[in-house]
C-alpha cells in the first residue's frame, strides 16, 4: 500500500473525528420528573440587608455573629492574612467607607467598626467578570456561588470594589474547627464569598449573621413595601459603600441607628 | 519541515537541552503547586494576581507585535521585510502559547478550565480573551507554516493563506485590545480603570515585541547562514523606526496618565502611583523596579533617536533596555500595582516565590524551546533554498 | 512498505504489551461489586427512582440535582411517580450509609463496605472515583 504521511494523518484524523462525534449521541433518558423551590422557602423580588451598627455594642456581638456564618459554611481558619477567608467581618469607618477623608474626623470616630460583607450587588461588576457564570445572580437579587463551575481564575475578586471575595489558596478542611456536615467544605482552587444564606432561605429561616445579631442585621425584601428594610430605606437615613462605581450594593448601613424599633 | 529542528549543532544541541532541564524543574515546581494550591505562590487575598498574570500580559504583547511586521509587507508592499516576516509570525505563536500555559498555571481548577467554552457567558471579557488568544494561535500557526512549506517547494501559498493574513491584522490588534479590557472595565481598580489602557498596550507591544524580534534575528545572524537583512536592505532599520516611534508614543501615554492622576489630585488616582514611584503607607517593594523601567525606556528612546541606532553595539543595547523597560512596566509593576491599595485603602505587598518563579521559568523555557524548533525550520528552509 | 518487517513486528510486540493485561487476568474469576441481597421485606423502600434507572442514571441525575438545586433555587425533587425528594447528598445517605436509620437494607449496604468511602463497593469495583467528597461531607463515620 502505498500512501504517503500527510494523507495518513489525515483520514486517521477523520476516523477520529467520527468516533468522537459518535460519543456524544448518548442521551440520558428523561424521567417523568420536575424541580420546584422548597414550600417552605423565603422568597423575594430583591433581597437586602440594613446593618444597624448601634445594636453591636461588645466585642461579643461581633464574634457571635461571624462565628454564626463560619460555624455552619465551614469557614477555615488559616492563621495568616495571605490565605484568609472571610464572608462576613468587621472592619473600621476609616476603611470601610474609603475616599473622601475628613482630617477633622476623630481617632474615635475613624475606628468605629463595621460589619462588612458582600454587598449583593444590583450590578454586580464580578458576575459580569465570570467567564465560567459560576458566580451568577439569582431571581432573588443574591448574588450566588457555584462552586462545582468556577474555575479559580480570579478574575471576580478584581472586579469586586468591595473585597468581599477569598480564595482557596490552599486545603482548607485540615483548617476548620468543625465541620458542619450539612454545608460542603470547599476545594482548593475556587472564590467564595458570603450567599446571604440561600441555603437557608430555602429552608425557611433568616442568615445565621443576622439571627445572631439581636437586630444588629436586618434583612427583607426591599421590593416589598412593606418590609421592614424598605421602610428603614426609604425613611431614615442610610448609607452604602462606593455608590459612585454604579453597583448599586443592596447593603446599607444606618446613620444613627439606635432610633430605629 | 520539522525534521529540521533534530539536526544541529552541538550549541544547539547544549541550548535546547539546558532549556529542557529548566523545563524540568519548572514541570517539579508545578506538580507540587497542583498539589498543594496555588497558596505556593505570592498571591494573597488582596493580591490576587501575581507573576503569571503579569507575564500572560505582557506576552499577549509580545505576540500582537507580529502585525508590526505583517502590515507593511503584506498591506503595503514593503519588500524589505520580507525576509522577517515568518519569524515575527513564530514569535507570536511561541508567544501566544507561553500565554495559554501562565493561565492555566494561574487558575485554580485547570481541570476545569474547558468549562470557558462550555458554558460561555458573553458579558465576560476573559471568555472573549480565550477566544482571540486561540484564533491567533491557529492563524499564526496555519499561515506560518503554510508559507514556509510554500517557500520550500519554490511555489507560492494557496490563495486562502492571503486571507488569513488580512485577518491577522486586525486580530492581532484585538487580542492585545481584549488584554487590556479585563483591566480597564474593573470599576474597583483606579490604577486600571483609564480609557489609555488599551492604546498604551498596544503602544508598549509594539515597542518590545520587535525589539525582542530583532535581538533574535540579530542572533540568527550570528549563528546561520541565513541573513534576515541583507546588507543594503535596510530591514532592521525600518523596523528600529516603528519602535522608535512605539516606545515614544507609550511613554508619552505614561506620562499622561501621571498628568491625570497628580494634576487632579484625586487621591484614588494618585495612590498606585505613588505606590510605584516612591511608595505608599511605607511600602515601597516596587519602586527600584520603575524607576529602572522609568530609566532604562529613556535611555533606549535616546539610543534609537540618535545615530547610535546604527552602531553594531549599542543597537543591541537599545533594544534590550526597550524590551525590559516595558517587561518591568507589564510584567512586573502593572498587575501587582492594580490591587494596591486594595479595596479597603491599605496596601498588601506582593512578594513571588520560588516555586512560583521556577514555574515562570518553566513556561518561558516552554516557549524559548518552541520558538527555537521553529527558527531553526525556518532557517533550515531558507538555507536550504539559498544553495 | 519500508521496513515493513520491523514494523510489523515492532507492532505486535506493542499490542502484546498492551493486552497483557488481558491475558494475565483470563480465566481468572472476578467478584462483582458486593451488592446487598434484598430481604423480601414490604418494608424495602426504593431509592429516588427505580433501582434500574439509578444504577444506570444516577450520575446523570445528581447533576441535573445540582443545577436545580444550586443554580435555579429549587430544592424540590418530584420523581417520575411523584414523590418529593429533598434536593441533598442528605437523601442518599439517609438510606445508602451503615448508620443510616432507615436502613432496613439489613447489614450488607452497596455503599458502605469498608467505610472507606461513601459508594466504595461499586465504584472500586469500577475504578471510577467520584470527585463529591473533596467538598461534600460524607455520611457519620465513613472516612473521606
Amino acid at each position: 500500500m502505498s500512501i504517503n504521511r500527510r494523507q495518513f494523518l489525515r483520514r486517521a484524523g477523520m476516523v477520529t473525528a467520527l468516533g468522537l462525534g459518535g460519543s456524544f449521541v448518548i442521551n440520558a433518558v428523561e424521567t417523568a420528573a420536575e424541580y420546584e423551590p422548597s414550600k417552605q422557602g423565603l422568597v423575594a423580588k430583591h433581597w437586602a440587608m440594613v446593618v444597624d451598627m448601634s445594636k453591636f455594642k461588645t466585642e461579643d456581638d461581633f464574634k457571635r455573629v461571624i462565628q454564626s456564618c463560619v460555624s455552619i459554611h465551614n469557614i477555615p481558619d488559616f492563621g495568616n492574612p495571605k490565605d484568609e477567608i472571610k464572608w462576613i467581618w468587621s472592619d473600621d469607618y476609616e476603611h470601610t467607607f474609603s475616599g473622601g477623608d475628613n482630617e477633622y474626623l476623630t481617632d474615635d470616630f475613624k475606628k468605629l467598626p463595621f460589619m462588612v460583607a458582600c454587598n449583593h450587588c444590583e450590578n454586580p461588576p464580578c458576575v459580569k467578570a465570570c467567564p465560567t457564570g459560576a458566580t451568577f445572580k439569582r431571581d432573588d437579587g443574591i448574588v450566588d456561588m457555584d462552586f462545582h463551575r468556577c474555575i479559580g481564575c480570579r478574575f471576580c475578586m478584581g472586579a469586586c470594589p468591595f473585597g468581599a471575595r477569598s480564595f482557596n489558596y490552599r486545603d482548607p478542611r485540615p483548617f476548620i474547627k468543625k465541620i458542619d456536615p450539612d454545608y460542603p467544605t470547599r476545594t482548593p482552587g475556587v472564590v467564595e464569598k458570603c450567599i446571604f444564606c440561600v441555603e437557608r432561605l430555602a429552608d425557611g429561616l433568616m442568615p445565621a449573621c443576622v439571627e445572631a445579631s439581636n437586630g444588629g442585621l436586618i434583612f427583607g425584601d426591599l421590593d416589598d413595601p412593606n418590609s421592614e428594610v424598605r421602610k428603614l430605606v426609604s425613611t431614615k437615613f442610610t448609607i452604602r459603600r462606593k455608590t459612585e462605581l454604579g453597583t448599586q450594593p443592596s447593603v446599607y448601613y444606618l446613620v444613627g441607628g439606635a432610633k430605629n424599633a | 519541515m520539522l525534521e529540521k529542528a533534530l539536526t544541529g549543532s552541538k550549541k544547539y544541541w547544549a541550548w535546547i537541552i539546558f532549556l529542557l532541564v529548566v523545563i524540568a524543574v519548572g514541570f517539579m515546581a508545578y506538580l507540587r503547586q497542583f498539589s498543594y494550591g496555588l497558596g505556593l505562590t505570592g498571591m494573597s487575598r488582596d493580591v490576587s494576581w501575581g507573576l503569571y498574570i503579569a507575564q500572560f500580559t505582557f506576552l499577549v504583547g509580545v505576540a500582537a507585535s507580529a502585525v508590526m511586521l505583517v502590515t507593511p509587507y503584506y498591506l503595503h508592499d514593503f519588500k524589505k521585510f520580507g525576509r522577517m516576516v515568518i519569524f515575527g509570525e513564530f514569535l507570536a505563536v511561541s508567544a501566544v502559547i507561553m500565554c495559554i500555559l501562565f493561565i492555566f498555571v494561574d487558575v485554580g481548577q485547570p481541570m476545569r478550565i474547558l468549562n470557558v467554552l462550555l458554558y460561555p457567558q458573553l458579558h465576560s471579557v476573559m471568555f472573549y480573551d480565550m477566544c482571540v488568544l486561540c484564533g491567533y494561535l491557529a492563524i499564526n500557526i496555519i499561515v506560518g507554516w503554510t508559507s514556509l512549506g510554500a517557500e520550500r517547494k519554490g511555489v507560492h501559498p494557496p490563495k486562502w493563506v492571503h486571507f488569513l493574513v488580512y485577518l491577522s491584522v486586525p486580530w492581532a490588534f484585538s487580542i492585545h485590545t481584549v488584554t487590556a479590557f479585563l483591566y480597564a472595565g474593573l470599576p474597583g481598580r483606579h490604577f486600571w480603570l483609564t480609557a489609555i489602557m488599551a492604546a498604551r498596550f498596544l503602544a508598549s507591544a509594539f515597542a518590545a515585541g520587535p525589539s525582542l524580534l530583532i535581538i533574535l534575528l540579530l542572533i540568527v545572524q550570528k549563528v546561520s547562514k541565513f541573513d534576515p537583512d541583507p546588507p543594503g536592505v535596510g530591514a532592521i532599520q525600518s523596523l528600529v523606526k516603528i519602535i522608535r516611534y512605539a516606545m515614544i508614543a507609550n511613554v508619552f501615554f505614561y506620562i499622561c496618565e501621571v498628568f491625570t492622576a497628580f494634576y487632579s489630585g484625586i487621591p484614588d488616582e494618585m495612590a498606585a502611583f505613588k505606590y510605584v514611584f516612591v511608595g505608599l503607607d511605607g511600602h515601597h517593594s516596587l519602586v527600584p523596579f520603575m524607576w529602572t523601567a522609568t530609566f532604562l525606556a529613556f535611555l533606549g528612546i535616546a539610543l534609537l533617536i540618535f545615530p547610535t541606532r546604527k552602531n553594531k553595539v549599542l543597537l543591541p543595547i537599545a533594544l534590550l533596555s526597550i524590551f525590559f523597560a516595558n517587561w518591568i512596566d507589564k510584567g512586573v509593576v502593572l498587575i501587582i500595582a492594580g490591587f494596591v491599595p486594595n479595596s479597603f485603602d491599605r496596601v498588601t505587598e506582593y512578594f513571588p516565590t520560588s516555586n512560583e518563579i521556577s514555574i515562570v521559568l518553566g513556561v518561558y523555557a516552554i516557549g524559548f524551546l518552541l520558538l527555537t524548533v521553529l527558527y531553526k525550520v525556518a532557517i533550515s528552509v531558507r538555507e536550504e533554498q539559498a544553495q | 512498505m519500508y521496513k515493513g518487517g520491523k514494523i510489523i513486528a515492532s507492532l505486535i510486540i506493542f499490542v502484546a504489551i498492551l493486552a497483557s493485561p488481558f491475558f494475565f487476568n483470563m480465566g481468572k474469576a472476578n467478584a462483582g461489586p458486593d451488592l446487598p441481597t434484598y430481604a423480601s421485606s414490604a418494608n424495602l423502600q426504593q431509592c429516588v427512582e427505580p433501582a434500574e434507572y439509578m444504577k444506570e442514571y444516577h450520575m446523570q441525575l445528581l447533576n441535573q440535582w445540582r443545577n436545580a438545586d444550586v443554580r435555579e433555587g429549587k430544592t424540590v425533587y418530584i420523581n417520575s411517580q411523584g414523590k418529593s425528594f429533598d434536593i441533598s447528598l442528605e437523601t442518599c445517605v439517609e438510606c445508602h450509609s451503615t448508620q443510616a436509620t432507615k436502613n432496613t437494607v439489613g447489614v450488607n449496604n452497596p455503599a458502605l463496605k469498608t467505610s472507606d468511602q461513601f459508594c466504595v463497593s461499586c465504584h472500586n469495583y469500577a475504578s471510577v472515583k467520584p470527585t463529591c467528597w473533596s467538598c461534600h461531607s460524607g455520611p457519620e463515620g465513613a472516612k473521606q
